[in-house]
């Protein structure tokens, strides 16, 4: 049986930052808002926990203090550990340390921390993907097909934009990965890395050392496509709903998703929920002729006008007669009376005055910074 | 293990059954009834002793008490999680001498002296784990030491025609307590006690044991403690207290306690950030309202699914109203699925409910014809109504049907 508790995660908190500049511009992919209550490293982190992983490390770049907001101590996610538990790992918090280019430089960062664990193995994982993936499987796959490299994917359509910012997979009948393509120019439907890699510890360790001794920091171009031949690469197919952040555009379609009850039911429901930094706010309050329609609210939200299509955040007031439509509004957003908003981001703390007309569209969403006053 | 010394432990009286919310205390004790949408009533007193500094709080239980204590746990929802002191669920126990319960207010306390004493504290707040309020409690202490009293007693001042239902406190133009009568059936005041005392430990101490070795004592602060202090002429304070407070004892206060929260004109504000009431969160996504969902002027909880039309009510968590389905004037408590066109109006629904689709719960006063008859339904927790149902007004529903 495949034991959990021999598995080290480690997190990218930084990876993919510059696909969504606006919201990476005080905080770390990791810490993006997302799905009116959530952090999207909320689904990387629920999903090691839920596994059965017992120790994580989060390994940051830059940005980072809202990261640390937010997971404290790790105890929403049981990971207030005395033994394993959660590790913020700072890109100077080792003699070898220091701003990276790509995971293996960040790994040889991080090597002290990894060395000194006596995990069999090491799940390294993005925070790029939305979705309830249990990790036990994975680990089984990896110790039937006695595998060196197991990489997560899932069967994705993108257009060429998208496609540039992904790994791509070919992989025969067994499982085995036979072609790997980096950002390539290619559409259609393909088998997408969601950027989650599980191998043995040693392997990983004596990987870091020698690429780190040739210069050589890309984890998908320097071993993932040049060591192909030599190594047993497989790749694990999830076919659960996932959702990956990869520009504004998918950022906003994957939070518009959260409408459809299966979404809602594959990633939420069951046995293996997904955590986050417990806010203590009271429930949401409708006020007299409010209206909400298709939309996800979270607590402590006070809605007076009306409300559609929406995603709303803790603590997100809606003023009467005010007129909410396709939006994403994080945390404490005020939205005055009688406003009008139709395809607008706002991150936290916004304040929109009173009678203000607001509207983007749906390939090009408004988005206003965090603490802006309109 | 050495323990540091606290200025003030709280002892949280949190045994009672609440014999009178029927089918909701069948297996929970009352403080552990759900309230507002999230809480448990407890929650009140606890969030209130974390924001007065008080960081050091026994529970006492009796009755019903699992819900309870793994509610409370280790207390990190309220910030009791602590090296030092922190919350601890204190049940009865047995001791050489035999086992006991807890014989009344006053025992229990009795009963958990060396608690208390292993923090050596000047103070001890008596609290009742049962009422809704929002109360600094520091506030309330530096009163008690200005006055150099034995004993404060928090007081409110009710109309004088409810004044009989009470304890009741007459006090001179310093607000030192003269008299006090329990229950009074001709009231000589209308300042009701709140059940929140503050004692001086050495001096309670001394009443506790007094008391205990009375064999015809009742062991009740209100019957024994107070008028006892009060006969010899200890220093007692009266704290007045004038901002909201209810107590949630009966089925109508329940119910009315809860849609207080839905009137602005009511002053319980539970979305200040400077005093929270602190819960314990249930794990859920936010909460989601359908495309046809109708919400007005009520308070939906995370994890609910609103596919009907819900109208002065209070969700809690997980709660799923399907299409068709109305809810008016209602609280819903968690994890109730409300099925296809049933029609809840007026009524209490406990936690882990269904109700079948086409019934209808409860009645609305107006289209009663027995105006005498009416009241607030009620279906305890975890009963099933089954399909086209009818379920009176003023009716109590323990078992599935």
């Amino acid at each position: 049986m495949a034991n959990m508790s021999n598995v080290l995660g480690l997190i990218f908190a930084n990876m993919h930052d510059s696909t969504i500049s606006d919201l990476t511009k005080l905080r770390t992919m990791g810490s993006v808002p997302f799905g009116a209550r959530y952090r999207l490293i909320d689904f990387t982190l629920s999903n090691m926990v839920n596994s059965g992983i017992n120790t994580v490390g989060v390994i940051t770049k830059a940005n980072y203090q809202s990261l640390i907001d937010h997971i404290g101590s790790g105890a929403e996610w049981d990971l207030s550990r005395k033994t394993g538990g959660l590790h913020i790992l700072p890109p100077y918090g080792h003699i070898n340390g220091g701003l990276y280019r790509g995971r293996l430089e960040a790994l040889a960062g991080v090597l002290d921390f990894i060395r000194h664990n006596d995990a069999e193995y090491v799940l390294i994982s993005d925070t790029d993907v939305i979705a309830n993936i249990d990790l036990k499987k994975v680990l089984e796959s990896h110790e039937r097909t006695d595998a060196d490299i197991t990489v997560i994917y899932a069967k994705t359509v993108c257009d060429a934009e998208r496609a540039r910012t992904k790994t791509i997979l070919s992989v025969n009948d067994t499982g085995k990965v036979y072609d790997v393509l980096v950002r390539p120019e290619i559409s259609g439907e393909h088998n997408v890395s969601l950027n989650m890699f599980l191998m043995k510890k040693e392997f990983l360790q004596q990987l870091i050392i020698d690429k780190a001794g040739k210069n050589l920091y890309s984890f998908e171009v320097d071993v993932l496509q040049h060591m192909l031949n030599e190594l047993n690469i497989y790749g694990y197919k999830f076919e659960g709903y996932n959702a990956q952040i990869d520009c504004i555009k998918t950022y906003f379609a994957s939070n518009m998703e959260l409408m459809n009850p299966h979404v809602r039911k594959e990633l939420f429901t069951g046995d293996s929920p997904i955590y986050t930094k417990v806010r203590d706010e009271a429930p949401a309050k409708y006020g007299l002729d409010s209206e909400c329609k298709n939309s996800i609210v979270a607590d402590g939200c006070i809605i007076e006008g009306k409300v559609e299509n929406s995603v709303l955040f803790r603590g997100v007031k809606v003023g009467k007669n005010a007129v909410v439509k396709n939006c994403i509004l994080m945390q404490d957003t005020v939205v005055g009376e009688k406003c009008e908003m139709n395809y607008v981001i706002t991150d936290k703390d916004v304040m929109i005055g009173n009678y203000r007309s607001i509207g983007g569209t749906e390939t090009y969403p408004i988005f206003v910074g965090k603490g802006a006053s309109v | 293990m050495n323990h540091v010394k606290k200025e003030i432990v709280a002892m949280l009286l949190a045994g009672g059954q609440g014999s009178r919310l029927y089918a909701l205390t069948q297996d929970m004790a009352k403080p552990a009834v759900p309230y507002g949408g999230k809480y448990r009533i407890i929650d009140f007193p606890l969030s209130n002793c974390i924001n007065s500094g008080i960081d050091t709080v026994g529970v006492l239980t009796q009755y019903q008490p699992l819900v309870l204590s793994e509610y409370i746990g280790n207390g990190q929802p309220w910030d009791l999680n602590r090296t030092h002191g922190g919350v601890h669920v204190l049940p009865p126990y047995e001791t050489a001498s035999g086992k006991s319960w807890y014989a009344g207010t006053a025992n229990a306390i009795y009963q958990n002296m060396s608690f208390v004493d292993r923090y050596n504290p000047e103070y001890v707040a008596i609290l009742s784990g049962d009422h809704i309020y929002k109360m600094d409690y520091s506030e309330m202490l530096d009163f008690h030491k200005k006055h150099n009293a034995d004993a404060t007693i928090a007081v409110l001042e009710v109309p004088w025609e409810e004044a009989s239902r009470f304890g009741i406190m007459s006090v001179d133009e310093n607000d030192v307590i003269t008299e006090f009568a329990e229950k009074p059936k001709e009231p000589k005041s209308n300042l009701a006690s709140m059940g929140v005392y503050i004692f001086s430990w050495k001096v309670l101490k001394q009443y506790l044991i007094a008391n205990e070795k009375d064999e015809n004592a009742t062991k009740d602060f209100g019957k024994n403690i107070i008028p006892d202090m009060l006969a010899d002429k200890c220093k007692m304070v009266a704290y007045h207290f004038s901002h909201y407070w209810k107590d949630v004892g009966t089925i109508d206060s329940l119910w009315e306690a809860n849609m207080d929260c839905l009137d602005p004109n009511v002053p319980l504000n539970l979305y200040d950030n400077n005093w929270k009431i602190y819960s314990r969160n249930p794990v859920m996504p936010p909460h989601y309202a359908g495309p046809n969902s109708k919400i007005e002027n009520s308070m939906v909880a995370e994890g609910c699914n609103i596919y009907g039309t819900v109208d002065f009510s209070i969700l809690f968590s997980g709660v799923t109203v399907e299409e068709g389905a109305v809810v008016r004037d209602s609280i819903i408590m968690p994890n109730t699925v409300i099925k296809k066109d049933a029609v809840i109006e007026y009524s209490i629904v406990g936690e882990d409910c269904v109700i079948g689709e086409g019934s209808h719960i409860g009645e609305r006063p107006e289209t009663t014809i027995d105006k005498d008859k009416w009241g607030v339904a009620v279906v305890g927790h975890k009963v099933n109504i089954s399909d086209n149902a009818e379920v009176k007004a003023k009716a109590m529903i323990s078992e599935s049907v």
